[in-house]
């Protein structure tokens, strides 16, 4: 797992506390709002985000930046392409 | 017989166009909102509709309501799905001394789980004092929860005062809406809450439907595990039926709300005089102004609510003794101790809760028919007896 420190994005999606699958639904709506290059910072607190996230990254042809944890929850960083 | 029917907290007639919206949502548009293919979808985007129906009767965004099965749900819901997502952040909550069961239970099961509740005190006519809530609230504070209008006694809370401290203070205040919404004007952004809930039963729509305002996305622990239904916040297959239902009656209770407030204030007015000019002692419970439009509570001294509940039926008048979840307890009801009733007058209580459908004659056979049937049980009541002997 890449871990990343301070990174800057341009939207947030705040699944913390909601079910799983949600977590590899929503960003995909999500980045759907945002332009080529943009960062989308995903907030969750379900453990298996961790290997789900990165693993539909890759599926769906998008990068996946890097994981940093907070007091809470986790954040995610995904890049559009 | 005569049938008036008085006790609208308890559950309203599901009006005819409700109904009518409801029927092709059994058989026809049955699909589940969940699949992926159109006859799903459709449903789903219907859902949408009713949401946004819903929200407008509040003031609110459609993606900010959830669909519950009843105001019971959206209260567990506010009170254990915010409580256990802010529970790093502090592990005290407050609620008034006058909550509804859902509520004070709730907290109850919290307390269970290690979490301080401070039960906050009303003062005699049921309203809890801003400044007192100021003073209760600590760090450690996560969330306040403080009903819209008391169901028992109609008072009507200063919401938008007790919001002003709650936000000054960086907690969240959830209301309990269900005995508001629909019967007064209900704005989220005015009282300026986090979380509301209301019930399909108290504006027309059937039971087992209710939903939860929750403000900008904040974050709630489900209740109930399972699916990603409700953006992945409340488990379980959607009751499509009762939720168009319920986003009818909204939009119903949205263009009627004024008209109805004035016809069952102007009943209910004609009640509360005519009961206290026709039955003496007397106590009308509950603030007399700041109160719900149709609702009118008595303590009758020297004599028993279910008894003259039990008379009052066989007349066809059918009202309540106080909430109708707590009624059959037959304990003396916790929110007429809380605003000061001494025990024995509390065991005299009577609630009145007036809709659309009541009439001036619905009115004038209570005023007729009530007073006898305090009268025959007072010749019973010892107390009445030492009371008027001396």
């Amino acid at each position: 797992m890449k871990f990343v420190e301070n990174q800057l994005s341009d939207a947030t999606l705040d699944l913390v506390c909601r079910m799983c699958p949600l977590h590899l639904i929503e960003p995909g709506d999500k980045l759907k709002c945002l332009k080529k290059g943009q960062v989308l910072e995903v907030l969750t607190d379900y453990d298996g985000a961790l290997e789900d996230i990165p693993a539909w990254c890759e599926k769906c042809g998008q990068e996946f930046i890097g994981l940093e944890e907070d007091d809470d929850c986790y954040k995610l960083y995904i890049k559009k392409k | 017989m005569a049938n008036v029917y008085m006790d609208h907290a308890s559950a309203t007639p599901v009006r005819k166009e409700v109904v009518e919206a409801m029927l092709p949502y059994f058989h026809e548009h049955f699909a589940n909102p969940s699949t992926v293919y159109d006859m799903g979808s459709k449903i789903k985007q219907v859902m949408d509709e009713q949401r946004e129906n819903v929200a407008g009767l509040i003031g609110a965004k459609a993606e900010e309501i959830i669909f519950t099965s009843s105001g019971a749900e959206a209260n567990n819901l506010a009170v254990k799905g915010v409580s256990l997502a802010r529970q790093k952040k502090g592990r005290h909550i407050i609620i008034s001394a006058i909550e509804h069961h859902s509520v004070l239970n709730s907290a109850r099961f919290l307390e269970r789980l290690d979490f301080e509740v401070t039960f906050l005190p009303v003062d005699e006519y049921g309203l809890v004092d801003p400044e007192r809530l100021s003073h209760v609230i600590s760090p450690e504070t996560i969330l306040v929860s403080i009903m819209h209008a008391n169901n028992e006694i109609g008072t009507i809370e200063p919401i938008s005062e007790l919001s002003s401290v709650c936000r000054e203070k960086g907690v969240f205040l959830h209301t309990d809406a269900v005995a508001t919404v629909g019967k007064i004007p209900v704005d989220v952004n005015e009282l300026d809450v986090d979380l509301l809930s209301l019930s399909g039963l108290s504006i027309g729509a059937p039971k087992g439907i209710g939903a939860l305002y929750f403000r900008d996305n904040l974050r709630l622990m489900p209740v109930i595990h399972g699916g990603i239904q409700e953006s992945g916040r409340r488990a379980g297959t959607e009751n499509v039926p009762a939720i168009v239902g319920l986003g009818k009656a909204a939009e119903l209770a949205a263009r009627e709300l004024t008209e109805t407030a004035r016809h069952v204030k102007e009943l209910r007015d004609t009640l509360v005089t005519g009961i206290q000019k026709k039955i003496p002692q007397v106590k009308y419970t509950g603030h007399p102004e700041r109160r719900l439009p149709g609702h009118a509570s008595f303590c009758i001294e020297a004599l028993e609510g279910e008894s003259l509940l039990f008379m009052l039926t066989r007349e066809g008048i059918y009202v309540n003794t106080g909430s109708a979840c707590a009624s059959k307890a037959l304990k003396t009801s916790p929110v007429l101790v809380a605003i000061g009733t001494p025990p024995d007058l509390a065991q005299g209580s009577i609630v009145f809760t007036l809709e659309k459908s009541n009439t001036a004659k619905d009115v004038e056979y209570v005023l007729e028919k009530l007073p006898h049937a305090v009268e025959k049980l007072r010749a019973l009541s010892p107390i009445w007896k030492k009371k008027v002997s001396n």
